[in-house]
Parts: C-alpha cells; sequence; structure tokens
C-alpha cells in the first residue's frame, strides 16, 4: 500500500499543484484511519453523553410514577401513557393554546414588519442606514428583566394584564431585531440584474417584495421565523410576570404545574417533552437554519 | 462568511445618481424611509419607552402598598442597591454564572466543533444529538435537572452512582452541596450546543486548500490547529462567546427552577424579579435594573463592536 503511495507520490510530483494536493489528501486518509475511528467513538460518546438527559426525560415520562422513582434507575421498566394522562388531566390545552398564539402570531408580525425594513437597510437604503442597523442590534443587548416593571405599570394601566396580544406585541419587539439582522444579510446578496428588472418593470415596492424578492430570500426567512418561533415559545419571565390564569402561556404552566401538583416525576417529564415537542421539531427539520437565526445571519 | 454583497452595487448606482443631481429630494427620501420607520416606531416604542420610565421611578421613592406616597429619592435607591448585601452578591452571582457558563461552553462546543469537523460514520446522527439540548424549552430543561438528574433520592446521577458502587457510593445532595455549580451544569449543557453550532460553521468555511498546502510543507496537524485554524475561528469564538454572554447574564429560568434563588444563587435578574414581587419596592428594583443595564452595556459594547467588525468584512 505505502510502496503505491510513494509512486504517486513521485507521479504527482510532475502534475499541477491542484492535482498534488488531492493526492496528498488521499494519502493521508490512509495513516489516519485508526485516529479516524477513535475520535469518531469519542463523538459517538460525547454526544450521547449530551443526548442522554433527554432519553431519561423520555424514557422516564413513558414510566409509572413508582417505576420512576427509584433509588437506582429502572431502565427496564414497562412503558404506561400514565404520565401523560395525569398531564392531560390538569388542563394543558389552554396554555399550549397561548403558546401557539402567542409565539405564531408574534413571528408572523416579525416578519411582516422586518421584511420591509431589512430592504430599505439593504437595496434601497436609508441614509445612516448602519446606525440603524446598530440601534436595533443594541436594543437586544437590554436586559428584558430592567423593563419589566414599566411593561407591569402600563400593561396594568392599559387593562392589558394577563392578555395574550400583550405578549404578542413584546415577543415581537423582542424578536424584530434578530429578523431584521437575518433578513437584511438575505437582501443584500439578491442578484442586482433581479431588481433592476423588476425596475424596468415598473414594480412598486410592494411587488417587488412579494414577487420578486420574497421567492429568493425563503431561506432566509425561514430561518428568521424559526428562531424568532423558539425564542418566544420558550419565554418564561415576561409571560410569568404579565400573565396569570387566562393567558398563561405552557412555561408559566409547567413552573405552576410542579408546586400545585406535589411531585410526580413521570407527569413532569411528560409535560416537559410536550411543552418541548414543537421545539424539537422545528429544530430538527430545520437544522441548518439554525446556526443562521441563532448569528442573526452573521453565519451563513 | 458571505461573498462581497451584489446589492452594494444598487446602493452605489443611486448615491452616485443622486449626488450628480446635487438636490436632496424630500419626498424621495421619505419614501426609502417609509419601509424601515413601522419596525423603528415599534421598537422604540416598546423597548426604549419602558427603559425611560425604569430610569425615573429608579429616582423615585415608591412601593406598591403606598401608592400615593411617592417622592422624588434622588440617588437613595442607588445607595440602597450597593448597600444592600443581597443586591452585591446578585452582581457577584450574575459575572460568576455567566463567565463560567460562557467559558465552558465555548470551551467543550470548541472540541466537539473539531470532532464534528471530522468524517467518521454517523456524523448527522451525532451532530443532531448534540444539538437537542438546545431544543429543550429551558423551563423544562430545568426541571428535568433538578427533579430527574439532581435528586438526591431518585434523580439518575445518584441513581447512576449506585448501580455502580452498590451501597457505598458516594451519592451527594447535587444541587444542596454546590448549588451554583448546579445551574452553571445545567446551563453549560444548554448552551453548549449554540456554541458547537456557531464554531462548526467557522470550521466549515476554512479555506482547505490553503490548509492542505501547509500539509504538504509538512505542517503538523497542532501547527495548522495554532496557526491557521484558531486565527480564523477568533471571530467565530467572539461572537459564540458575547452572543452566548447576552443570553446567559439574563438567565432567569434556570435560577429560578433549580434554587428559587436560595443558596447565594440568586443572580441579577431573579434579585430583580423578586425585589418587585415581595418587597414591591418599585424604586429599588428599577435601581437594579438601571445597575444591570449598565453592566450589560460592557458587554454590549464588545458584542457590538465584534458584530461591526463582521459586518463591515461582510459589506465590503
Amino acid at each position: 500500500m505505502s510502496s503505491t503511495e510513494q509512486e504517486d507520490l513521485t507521479a504527482a510530483e510532475r502534475e499541477t499543484q491542484a492535482e498534488r494536493v488531492e493526492e496528498v489528501q488521499q494519502m493521508n486518509r490512509t495513516p489516519r484511519s485508526t485516529s479516524t475511528i477513535v475520535f469518531g467513538l469519542l463523538a459517538w460518546l460525547i454526544g450521547l453523553i449530551f443526548v442522554a438527559p433527554v432519553l431519561w426525560m423520555v424514557l422516564t415520562s413513558f414510566h409509572a410514577e413508582t417505576d420512576a422513582a427509584t433509588s437506582t434507575p429502572n431502565f427496564f421498566a414497562p412503558l404506561v401513557l400514565d404520565g401523560y394522562r395525569s398531564f392531560w388531566d390538569a388542563g394543558p390545552l389552554p396554555p399550549l393554546i397561548n403558546s401557539a398564539t402567542a409565539s405564531l402570531v408574534s413571528t408572523a408580525l416579525v416578519i411582516l414588519l422586518a421584511f420591509p425594513a431589512a430592504y430599505a437597510l439593504s437595496i434601497k437604503r436609508v441614509e445612516k442606514w448602519t446606525d440603524a442597523m446598530f440601534f436595533f442590534l443594541s436594543t437586544k443587548m437590554l436586559p428584558i428583566v430592567a423593563a419589566i416593571l414599566p411593561l407591569y405599570l402600563i400593561a396594568l394601566e392599559l387593562n392589558m394584564l394577563d392578555n395574550i396580544f400583550t405578549l404578542v406585541f413584546l415577543y415581537t419587539a423582542m424578536n424584530l431585531p434578530i429578523a431584521i439582522w437575518m433578513l437584511q444579510s438575505f437582501l443584500a446578496e439578491v442578484p442586482v440584474e433581479m431588481l433592476e428588472a423588476a425596475q424596468v418593470d415598473g414594480a412598486g415596492l410592494l411587488r417587488t417584495l412579494v414577487s420578486v424578492i420574497a421567492p429568493v430570500v425563503m431561506p432566509g426567512i425561514a430561518a428568521a421565523s424559526l428562531i424568532c418561533f423558539i425564542f418566544s415559545w420558550n419565554e418564561l419571565l415576561l409571560a410569568r410576570v404579565l400573565t396569570s390564569t387566562v393567558a398563561g402561556t405552557a412555561p408559566v404552566f409547567l413552573t405552576g404545574f410542579v408546586t400545585s401538583q406535589g411531585l410526580f416525576l413521570a407527569q413532569v417529564c411528560a409535560a416537559s417533552v410536550v411543552i418541548s415537542l414543537p421545539v424539537l421539531i422545528a429544530g430538527f427539520a430545520a437544522q441548518d437554519k439554525l446556526v443562521q437565526g441563532l448569528s442573526m445571519g452573521a453565519v451563513k | 462568511m458571505t461573498s462581497p454583497s451584489t446589492a452594494t452595487e444598487v446602493e452605489d448606482d443611486t448615491t452616485s445618481s443622486s449626488t450628480r443631481s446635487n438636490r436632496p429630494d424630500r419626498a424621495a427620501r421619505w419614501a426609502r424611509r417609509a419601509p424601515l420607520l413601522p419596525a423603528l416606531i415599534f421598537v422604540i416604542i416598546l423597548t426604549q419607552v419602558p427603559m425611560i420610565v425604569t430610569l425615573v421611578i429608579s429616582f423615585t421613592n415608591w412601593v406598591a402598598f403606598r401608592p400615593d406616597d411617592r417622592s422624588f429619592a434622588g440617588l437613595d435607591n442607588y445607595r440602597t442597591v450597593f448597600g444592600d448585601p443581597e443586591a452585591r452578591s446578585a452582581v457577584v452571582v450574575t459575572i460568576i454564572l455567566t463567565l463560567t457558563v460562557v467559558v465552558f461552553s465555548l470551551l467543550i462546543g470548541l472540541g466537539i466543533a473539531l470532532l464534528l469537523d471530522r468524517q467518521f460514520l454517523g456524523r448527522g446522527i451525532v451532530r443532531t444529538m448534540m444539538i437537542t439540548p438546545f431544543l429543550i424549552v429551558p423551563v423544562a430543561a430545568a426541571l428535568v435537572w433538578k427533579h430527574a438528574l439532581y435528586n438526591p433520592t431518585y434523580g439518575l446521577f445518584n441513581g447512576m452512582l449506585r448501580l455502580v458502587f452498590g451501597d457505598n457510593a458516594p451519592t451527594r445532595d447535587w444541587i444542596s452541596d454546590n448549588p451554583l455549580i448546579a445551574i452553571e451544569a445545567a446551563l453549560i449543557w444548554q448552551w453548549t450546543p449554540f456554541m458547537m453550532l456557531i464554531l462548526l460553521a467557522g470550521l466549515q468555511s476554512r479555506p482547505m486548500d490553503v490548509v492542505e498546502a501547509a500539509r504538504i510543507d509538512g505542517a503538523n496537524s497542532w501547527q495548522i490547529f495554532i496557526h491557521m485554524t484558531l486565527p480564523h475561528l477568533r471571530q467565530y469564538i467572539e461572537l459564540a462567546g458575547l452572543l452566548g454572554a447576552i443570553y446567559v447574564v439574563q438567565n432567569f429560568d434556570h435560577v429560578f427552577t433549580l434554587t428559587a434563588g436560595a443558596l447565594g444563587t440568586a443572580n441579577l435578574p431573579y434579585h430583580i424579579y423578586q425585589t418587585l414581587l415581595s418587597a414591591q419596592d418599585y424604586g429599588e428594583a428599577s435601581a437594579a435594573g438601571v445597575v444591570t443595564v449598565f453592566g450589560t452595556i460592557i458587554i454590549a459594547m464588545f458584542a457590538l463592536k465584534t458584530a461591526f467588525s463582521l459586518f463591515q468584512e461582510e459589506t465590503r
């Protein structure tokens, strides 16, 4: 094997630089195959360690309470749906609907506002557009907790406490900067010919946005929507302070679920699985979009 | 990152034409601003107005159960915040928590990203497994860590120890023994995937032909890592660290769920929440809020600088 490689290498010396690189790449693969296996196994091990708490959560959610609360883990206990049944009996539907409303409506609003804004920051730019970009980013760095009292007092004054639309508006403001940054970076890459063609056709702003730009930047819109949905769905602090019985979201329900029911491990795990499921599905379905979203479009 | 944008050319075209006509058309300028304004006004009303109100209340004597007894307090609330041992402890806890979580998730995330950058069987599956912790709703994750993992009698950690070591297992009360570490570990578990994803994207954007050329020139893997990979990764590490820091500084869910701020784990967000809820001291809570904002601004300035350098590179 090594002798053929030697011949390959000497032959390669007469070839162009690019082909030489290829040869060396191939040569390197063989002696490193043991290390490839070792590092591959290590990666698997670490991956399993990181996913283990999730697997344990899922397994426990399918155990009977008596099997869940044992002093040594009972991996092979019979699988039952009791945990899910008691979770369901606690009435999780209204909070789940509230969470869906807050996340989906705020995400739609975010895109509706961020898309034209990104246009004004990337294609037909306003003057001082970088200042505007950094203003949006800086609002993301203000801790929500510092604004929570005024938000509470204003909501109280406007009779908007325990109203799901208070959360819709706040989540929209919370996620708008992320979406604007992401969409700006996507819109900046729209081919110039396409925009010129639209201009020649005499397309107005709305038509240019909807039928020329939107189809091209769909991946960016999808990535931004995914991230906004996840952040809204996960939010606890605002929801806990500004809602109670009517507009409480799933995370608020989860915190109350434990204190009011006492501790039932299978039930808690079942609740956690159900409430995390929308985020898990969205995140797995769009793994590649996750990076773009988390880095606000800086990493593609 | 991304190739130099094509849309910049459009922008250059229009600017040059407008300077040629040399008559700044007001109507045209407002037409340009129009698509931006709804978003801008929305964000200003919902983020800036509450901040100004917080600033005003922080200079006021205002306790919820004496609503008519409001007066100008000067710097009293700030004196209370800095004099209050609980508030000072909250500042320290916030700094330790943020630094520990960000540094450890960055290091572990970097290690895993390097592993995932290599070819091996089932790489896609491992990548998916690694992302999973980040996709668990934070409150749910904190609850599961508290009850299903940390619990001394039936949690998985002590359960595994008993399974391996039998009756003399070195079991411990994970949360009570090291409350802050317990919170940090749960947070590191959730944030490592975030760091890993950004760093992996950075690794995969390396110009591989240059790396191969270095290898041909006899550079070993360690030299390539130190002199080529790390410098290339620098801005990704900064980006991941700073974005992570912005989120971890604000963490409320884990402190609230795992310890409810007890055992010296109350960070600033939890402390402010508690001041509002139990003491109902609006003035003091607002002053603590303003202090948090200033603390965050220090991190934010670095974050903005990094974002700016990345951004300039992109729009070059």
